[in-house]
């Protein structure tokens, strides 16, 4: 232990612990912007200097270990003075357009200054001088660098949690920026569009590409039918945005906003999510028997997820030589937007042209997902929009819903039924398990041999999990799985990922099922959730999600009576004609930069 | 008082046998080694001024099995130029420096890191590694040498910027501590000197600490090479010993008619003509890593003042908020002032916001933009203004 006083006050912490930390123990807030809980530490923002006493310079709190008999100030006029200067700094070389900023009101740099009361911007205002662009290249995410205060935050989320390093840090002195491979614009470089940037930027450098106006037009236009659905995560997330605290289910107040809000009909991406689970499920099951009875060398094992967009765009960029080993099944939200103006279009008697169909998502890479140019097997654009679930916050909050105060309401039907097999497809493991808990019954006929069907092992907050399951007395028809130990492994953030392809590629590894979801936590920690995220938060949210799953009724995809229902009135059968054509697609070879 | 003539020494361009010095000095106890440099008083000639007993003696506490030695040889300091010399005329001299720090701290593998600037030198520098190598292995010593290129940036001269640039990252200082005597380069205990640093240690082991030691003064001990430049008629390299007062060192490089000499470069400060008596060149002082720059009455100093600050508005790596946005707004703000856009009094602001540069930025670059800024401001306020 070391013993050290902050402000006068003594206290003894664990060697290693930063000042910062210790601070915080006592209740000394020191301000901080660089610095976030699931990055390595930066030390280049300066604002959580500290007095050390007998030190020639301040020490910044969040990048200095304590030592004995340290004696800090966090609030000396030293301290105040320069803390005030390197705020103003930033202000002069920062967009302060905050009125009219997508984040005004969330802003970390914004509060700061408000707490300094910083404002009479002394210094000489650096903004016109560099005259950034706002790149608006990609459908997800906005970059704009007259808002960046180089805190790198998005570029160690990029290099670190994703391993993607999109976002790199280019040139020195007042040139320096953050930029991407040759500063091509967004669109054009190996982003995922996954979003972990945004959630981890102080300012409004970087923000999602909203669609809310779009949204509000189509909902107020009476000649169109309006349907949206909600992705798992966002029922469990969406609260956060609206002053709940993290880990509170909102499923019922959700819906009920959404009708308020003026949607023609509320529906569940889950009820794709357990289509998926029957499509995907049976994609596996038919890869195994090629590879184990009719020993078919074109077959590719180990098959890959495929629900995740950051994922597919990842592995399109960077392991483009596997991109026959990702499941052909369309993500949940893109099976829905297929399905929604046919087979819903049909069954309510719509003219397809007039349905627009919404996803509220709780990612940024689901909007480039719904404009890739395959997703138009309906005919139409699939999905029309998407919105992430901090959107939705702010479309509720604009409409002057007081959401807490709403009566809980349950989705409109059809497509609004689902299992809790396909709720927790918003966590990481959750479809491995979702998927697991389905294949085994179809295999073996019984339920999967885990206590109350919670497949622990493959839950969790490790980067990469693996668990395997034996495959034993087996349906006749599926006799040749006996003995078969069915090896699955979870990864969640690209860089996991990145390591379990390359040991995959390597040979040093060998499964037959991968689930990855691109984002920390999986789809709970998404690029389109609320802001702060932390492994807290993510945590809080995780057993908000098993929680759901266990308040369902039916646990099972394959339970699912709308399921049922659609394969017998409009699919036929799991991986028949008319799911591939609807329900499934294909993938893209890309660059490695 | 008319003062005598400065002080000349001969011992960083002495002609010696360093093969003799290795052979008798690496078969002695690495303890010793590091007794007699930190009996030398010397400190780092690349500005800083950190004892090098020190340095060698926090590395050699380390237990890693790898260590390394690294050569500062990016040598980026406007008005410096003497570690160019120093490696064109003396290299076995540096590199037998490294040997005797490989054995004090127990390091296997040695970086000199060069200038980008000084490739010309590569020939001769790997030429002379080859001799050296043969030596090593000759005298037993298991110690290997690595050349590395700099591309160009001021900032891969501060040593934890240095080590990332060597390791293939963005040249950008890194958190301290740790120190790099704990985790250095690639992570591991590395002692980092300066060319000229690495030269004395041969000295020292060749003529022993007493004779370095009663050169200079208590702060200051021993010898400096200075690079002289500007107003002066006598531009050049010149190794002299330290204390001398700047009055003394304008009479014997003035022109006649000096009004202010910047000591150690961009980073360093500025010495007025009414401060000239009083101020000595050490580390008691006005510490320089050798540039040294004569202005006459027929500069103004403003222009030197923007220079500077133009260098480093290009040079700060801008990972930190003081430095990046500090050097931009008192360059913009002293052009503010002399265009008569913002009024005198602004120029307190800027030298309150060095002020904070100097005590808040990251590395060593943006804490010592301030000490130019604040000495010439303060010193020649109207001719800022005016």
């Amino acid at each position: 232990m070391v013993n050290l006083t902050i402000n006068g006050l003594h206290i003894s912490v664990k060697e290693g612990t930063t000042i910062l930390d210790a601070a915080r123990k006592l209740n000394f807030k020191v301000p901080t912007l660089c610095n976030h809980p699931d990055l390595c530490v930066a030390g280049n923002c300066r604002v959580c200097v500290v007095e050390q006493l007998s030190a020639k310079t301040l020490v910044a709190s969040c990048a200095t270990p304590v030592t004995e008999n340290m004696q800090i100030l966090t609030n000396s006029l030293k301290v105040r003075t320069a803390r005030k200067h390197i705020i103003e700094l930033l202000l002069s070389e920062h967009k302060a357009d905050c009125t009219k900023c997508y984040k005004n009101g969330f802003c970390e740099l914004q509060s700061l200054a408000n707490e300094y009361s910083v404002g009479d911007h002394v210094y000489i205002d650096l903004v016109p001088i560099h005259a950034h662009k706002i790149d608006k290249t990609s459908p997800s995410i906005t970059k704009d660098d007259s808002k960046c205060i180089r805190c790198q935050r998005c570029v160690r989320t990029c290099a670190e949690l994703q391993g993607v390093n999109a976002l790199t840090v280019a040139n020195k002195g007042k040139e320096m920026k953050i930029s991407s491979f040759f500063d091509k614009p967004m669109h054009e470089v190996i982003c995922t569009n996954c979003g972990q940037c945004i959630n981890r930027c102080p300012t409004g450098a970087l923000v999602e590409r909203n669609y809310i106006e779009e949204v509000w037009e189509e909902i107020l236009d009476p000649n169109t039918h309006v349907v949206v659905q909600t992705a798992p995560a966002v029922r469990i997330g969406l609260g956060e945005a609206l002053g709940l605290n993290p880990g509170q289910r909102v499923t019922g107040k959700m819906v009920a906003a959404l009708k308020r809000l003026g949607f023609n009909s509320v529906l569940d991406t889950d009820f794709t999510a357990d289509l998926t689970i029957i499509e995907e499920g049976t994609e596996l099951l038919g890869r195994l028997k090629r590879a184990l009875v009719d020993k078919d060398p074109t077959v590719k094992l180990p098959m890959t997820t495929s629900c995740s967009p950051g994922w597919i765009k990842f592995i399109e960029h960077a392991f483009p030589e596997f991109l026959d080993n990702v499941s052909t099944c369309k993500s949940p939200q893109q099976m829905f937007g297929a399905l929604a103006k046919t087979y819903y279009a049909q069954k309510k008697g719509l003219d397809p042209k007039k349905v627009v169909s919404v996803s509220i998502m709780p990612c940024t890479a689901k909007k480039y997902e719904a404009d890739r140019p395959e997703m138009r097997s309906s005919g139409f654009k699939d999905v029309d929009y998407v919105l992430t679930t901090r959107e939705l916050a702010r479309m509720i909050k604009q409409a002057g819903i007081n959401f807490d105060m709403l009566e809980d309401m349950k989705y409109d039907s059809i497509m609004g039924q689902s299992t809790g097999a396909a709720v927790i497809f918003g966590a990481t493991g959750g479809v491995m398990e979702a998927a697991l808990r389905t294949v085994y019954e179809i295999v073996t006929g019984r339920e999967v041999p885990f206590n109350g069907l919670n497949i622990i092992p493959v839950r969790g907050m490790d980067g990469v999990r693996e668990a395997s399951i034996l495959i034993e007395n087996c349906k006749p028809e599926w006799a040749f799985l006996n003995g078969v130990e069915v090896k699955c492994v979870v990864a969640h953030g690209l860089a996991n990922a990145r390591q379990v392809m390359k040991n995959v590629r390597d040979g040093k590894a060998v499964y037959h099922f991968i689930e990855v979801m691109a984002c920390p936590g999986g789809c709970l920690g998404g690029g389109g959730q609320p802001i702060p995220t932390n492994e807290q938060i993510r945590k809080k949210r995780t057993e908000a999600i098993y929680a759901e799953d266990m308040g369902m009724p039916i646990r099972k995809s394959h339970e699912n009576p709308e399921i049922t229902a659609i394969y017998k009135d409009f699919l036929g059968e799991p991986n028949g004609h008319k799911s591939h054509e609807l329900l499934h697609t294909h993938y893209t070879v890309r660059r490695s930069y | 008082m008319k003062s005598s003539a400065l002080k000349r020494v001969d011992l960083i361009f002495e002609s010696v046998n360093v093969r003799e010095i290795l052979d008798k000095t690496l078969k002695r106890k690495p303890e010793e080694i590091i007794q007699d440099v930190l009996d030398s008083g010397l400190r780092g000639r690349g500005g800083a001024g950190f004892p090098t007993g020190m340095k060698w003696k926090y590395t050699a506490a380390e237990k890693n099995a790898v260590k390394y030695i690294v050569c500062n040889a990016d040598e980026g300091e406007p008005g410096t130029f003497k570690d160019r010399q120093i490696l064109d005329e003396v290299p076995r001299k540096v590199f037998g420096g490294m040997a005797i720090a490989s054995k004090a701290i127990g390091a296997k593998i040695g970086y000199v890191y060069l200038r980008g600037e000084y490739k010309f030198l590569v020939p001769k520098l790997q030429e002379e590694m080859e001799i050296f190598h043969a030596m090593m292995k000759e005298m037993k010593h298991d110690f290997r040498l690595e050349l590395r290129l700099g591309s160009g940036a001021y900032i891969c001269g501060e040593e934890s910027a240095l080590f990332e640039s060597i390791e293939g990252k963005r040249g950008e200082p890194r958190n301290k501590p740790p120190y790099p005597t704990t985790s250095g380069l690639f992570g591991m205990p590395t002692s980092i000197n300066n060319v000229e640093t690495l030269v004395y240690t041969v000295m020292i082991c060749k003529y022993g600490a007493d004779y370095f030691h009663k050169l200079g003064t208590t702060d200051s001990r021993g010898s400096k090479v200075f690079s002289v430049s500007g107003d002066t008629p006598k531009a050049g390299i010149y190794e002299l010993e330290l204390g001398m007062t700047v009055e003394r060192f304008v009479e014997e490089f003035g022109d006649g008619d000096t009004k202010a000499v910047q000591v150690g470069g961009a980073s360093g400060f500025c010495v007025p003509r009414k401060k000239f008596r009083d101020t000595i060149i050490g580390f008691e002082g006005v510490p320089t890593g050798g540039s040294m720059k004569l202005f006459n009455s027929s500069r103004s100093m403003y222009n030197v003042l923007h220079n500077y600050l133009d260098f480093f508005t290009e040079e700060s790596c801008g990972q930190c908020t003081p430095c990046r946005v500090g050097c931009q707004q008192l360059l913009l703000g002293v052009e503010a002032v002399k265009r008569g856009e913002r009024n005198s009094r602004y120029l307190d602001e800027l030298v309150k916001l060095a002020g904070t540069m100097k005590i808040s930025s990251k590395c060593g670059l943006g804490q010592s933009v301030g000490n130019a800024f604040k000495s010439i401001v303060e010193n020649f306020k109207e001719e800022i203004i005016y």
